[in-house]
């Protein structure tokens, strides 16, 4: 097996050139040029941003005509109203929809095209390029849902202000009802990029995003404790619990949710999301 | 075992590191065995062709020699340790698997500034290499509108990012135009001076004949041969009877192959009618003996051991082995 290699050889390779050290923020700098290097996701997000806030002004603007000129009657759940209209949901409907589907489009569309195989070419530590990319997705999203939330929130309230029926960002809730919108973002991109990850294919991911998020909350009810304990873990649900800041007026089922436990539920779905990613990738050909 | 390569001035240890050393590697799929205990060295220095007909597990072993699928059985390692436990690459080696694994929606520039970010090479290096492989025009249009020669300099800019020492290219002159083909050829003889391990697959001989110093060849999976370009010529020569020669078109074939064999030659009937495949004289003297006995001749070709008969002769032998014998 012993082979004479021509003697003009002359090795000139930098071979001892040690490695730099290998630095998590390589990594997430290098995801965060992919993420935005894509032509179409600066106006995905630009387009879903302007629609969100559109859809919660015209629920402001509805409100706004059908109050009296000199505010609402006192007892009338003023506070619940504006707060409502400040992110309705039909906008978190939408902000899930564009969520699932950005987290899931970042990690399928590389898988589709073969990227994922030059990806881990040049980075072969797999956990460590994903948790990269689901950061920078996290960081993206939660951009995307701070300015969405705080947009609509400002602006409505600007709107009802003017029929004495708005409220304050310290208001007490109000900021916890921003916060619930604009993380929600983040939870359900990372549902996507989770999802992505195991199933590979973009149809599929969508659809199976869709079933997590919009109709497992329809299939359960608050009725019994163990269908309650689902159905509070589920994000859509989580983000209500967590909008309704006055409860007067609210009929509470036997088993109705927690501030906490939502607060945990986002929390779960995140975390849960990324650790199935990187479960999942370590153990499969890509 | 001792490589020659470490010479003077080289830093100590650097060929044996550098080497793919791949070890009874083997991939089933199911039953299918893609890739059958497959042992062989690729080393520094020289222009290692792997050849193999379609399917014969070329792309499969060097996916498992970068770590992207997990060998049923067997290893694969690149300066001894296995590549998937290195947290980056890009330094250690460069790779061009399929010049369609890139992204469509960006810019050339921005795939590449995106790679070299991730394994700390500086930025600068990504204009270099753009500039080394003649897209510095292209940079900044989408990938998605680049002509596969486009994406196949691409790949080849994305493997050079990291000067590493070990280079990987998986089919890297499909779609290249002539020139194109021959720039890839003398930029693999260059990295291969440089002291650089260069591997190289192909499924044409043709291709590796003007571009490779040595051959791993397989097939089904199975290594066929590891050894230089004339060992492999010659023993593909003799298997196929095929080697050097003379090709004879007579109006006479008869009386023609009984005087050359009478002079000492030894003579087998051709594919055509009237031929003959004629080893042991050279094409002076059967011409003297052709006129000698009044034989007219038609053509008298002499031919040299051909590496495309000779790749074509040992990967159908093993073929036909391999499909009949016990498994």
């Amino acid at each position: 097996m012993t082979t004479t290699v021509p003697n003009a050889t002359v090795l000139t390779v930098d071979a001892a050139e040690p490695d730099p050290r290998p630095r998590f923020r390589d990594l997430y700098a290098a995801e965060w040029i992919r993420f935005w290097s894509l032509r179409s996701m600066p106006w995905v997000l630009g387009t879903g941003l302007l629609v969100l806030v559109a859809v919660n002004l015209n629920a402001a603007r509805y409100t706004y005509l059908n109050t009296e000129p000199g505010g609402p009657p006192p007892g009338s759940g003023r506070v619940s109203q504006a707060l409502n209209v400040s992110f309705t949901i039909a906008a978190v409907d939408l902000l899930m929809l564009l969520a699932v589907g950005v987290g899931a489009a970042v990690v399928v569309a590389e898988y589709s095209s073969g990227m994922i195989r030059t990806t881990f070419s040049a980075v072969p530590d797999r956990r460590a390029v994903l948790l990269a990319k689901a950061g920078v997705l996290a960081t993206a999203m939660l951009g995307l849902g701070t300015v969405a939330a705080g947009v609509s929130f400002w602006a409505a309230q600007a709107l009802l202000g003017r029929r004495h029926a708005g409220v304050s960002i310290t208001e007490p809730g109000a900021l916890r009802v921003v916060a619930a919108a604009a993380l929600l973002a983040p939870v359900c991109a990372l549902v996507g990029f989770g999802l992505g990850v195991l199933i590979r294919h973009a149809a599929a991911t969508v659809v199976a995003g869709v079933l997590v998020l919009f109709l497992l909350p329809a299939s359960f009810n608050e009725n019994h404790a163990w269908s309650a304990a689902i159905v509070h873990a589920l994000p859509l649900t989580a983000w209500r619990r967590l909008s309704w800041v006055d409860l007067t007026n609210v009929l509470l089922p036997p088993h109705p949710a927690t501030v906490a436990g939502s607060w945990l539920a986002y929390a779960g779905w995140a975390v849960g999301s990324v650790l199935l990613a990187v479960t999942v990738v370590r153990r499969r050909d890509v | 075992m001792s490589s020659p390569v470490g010479c003077a001035g080289g830093r100590p240890g650097g060929s044996v590191e550098h080497m793919i050393e791949v070890h009874r590697l083997t991939k089933r799929y199911g039953r299918t065995a893609a890739v059958d205990e497959l042992t062989f060295t690729v080393r520094p220095g020289l222009v290692t062709g792997f050849l193999g007909p379609n399917g014969a597990g070329k792309s499969t072993t060097l996916r498992m020699i970068l770590g992207l699928d997990a060998p049923t059985a067997g290893s694969a390692t690149v300066g001894g340790r296995p590549f998937r436990e290195l947290p980056r690459g890009l330094r250690h080696v460069g790779a061009l698997l399929d010049a369609g694994d890139v992204h469509g929606g960006r810019s050339g520039r921005a795939h590449l500034r995106a790679l070299a970010r991730s394994n700390a090479v500086p930025r600068g290096r990504v204009e270099e290499v753009l500039a080394e492989v003649g897209l510095d025009g292209a940079a900044g249009r989408r990938i998605g509108g680049y002509s596969l020669g486009m994406k196949q300099r691409l790949g080849i800019a994305a493997a050079l990012l990291g000067d590493p020492p070990v280079l990987l290219f998986d089919e890297p002159l499909n779609g290249l135009d002539p020139e194109g083909v021959r720039w890839v050829r003398e930029l693999f003889r260059k990295l291969a001076a440089e002291g650089r391990t260069v591997f190289v697959s192909s499924h044409l001989m043709s291709e590796m004949e003007h571009t490779a110093d040595r051959l791993v060849v397989i097939g089904r999976g199975r290594l066929i041969a590891d050894e230089s370009l004339t060992e492999f010529a010659a023993r593909g020569a003799g298997k196929s009877g095929t080697g050097p020669g003379v090709t004879v078109r007579t109006a006479g074939p008869g009386p023609l192959a009984d005087a050359l064999r009478a002079a000492g030659g030894e003579v087998r009937p051709g594919d055509d009618a009237g031929t003959l495949l004629v080893t042991g004289l050279d094409p002076a003297r059967i011409g003297a003996l052709a006129l000698d006995h009044r034989v007219p001749l038609l053509e008298l070709t002499a031919r040299t051991a051909s590496l495309e008969e000779a790749f074509m002769a040992l990967t159908a032998d093993h073929a036909d082995h391999s499909a009949g014998g016990p498994r």
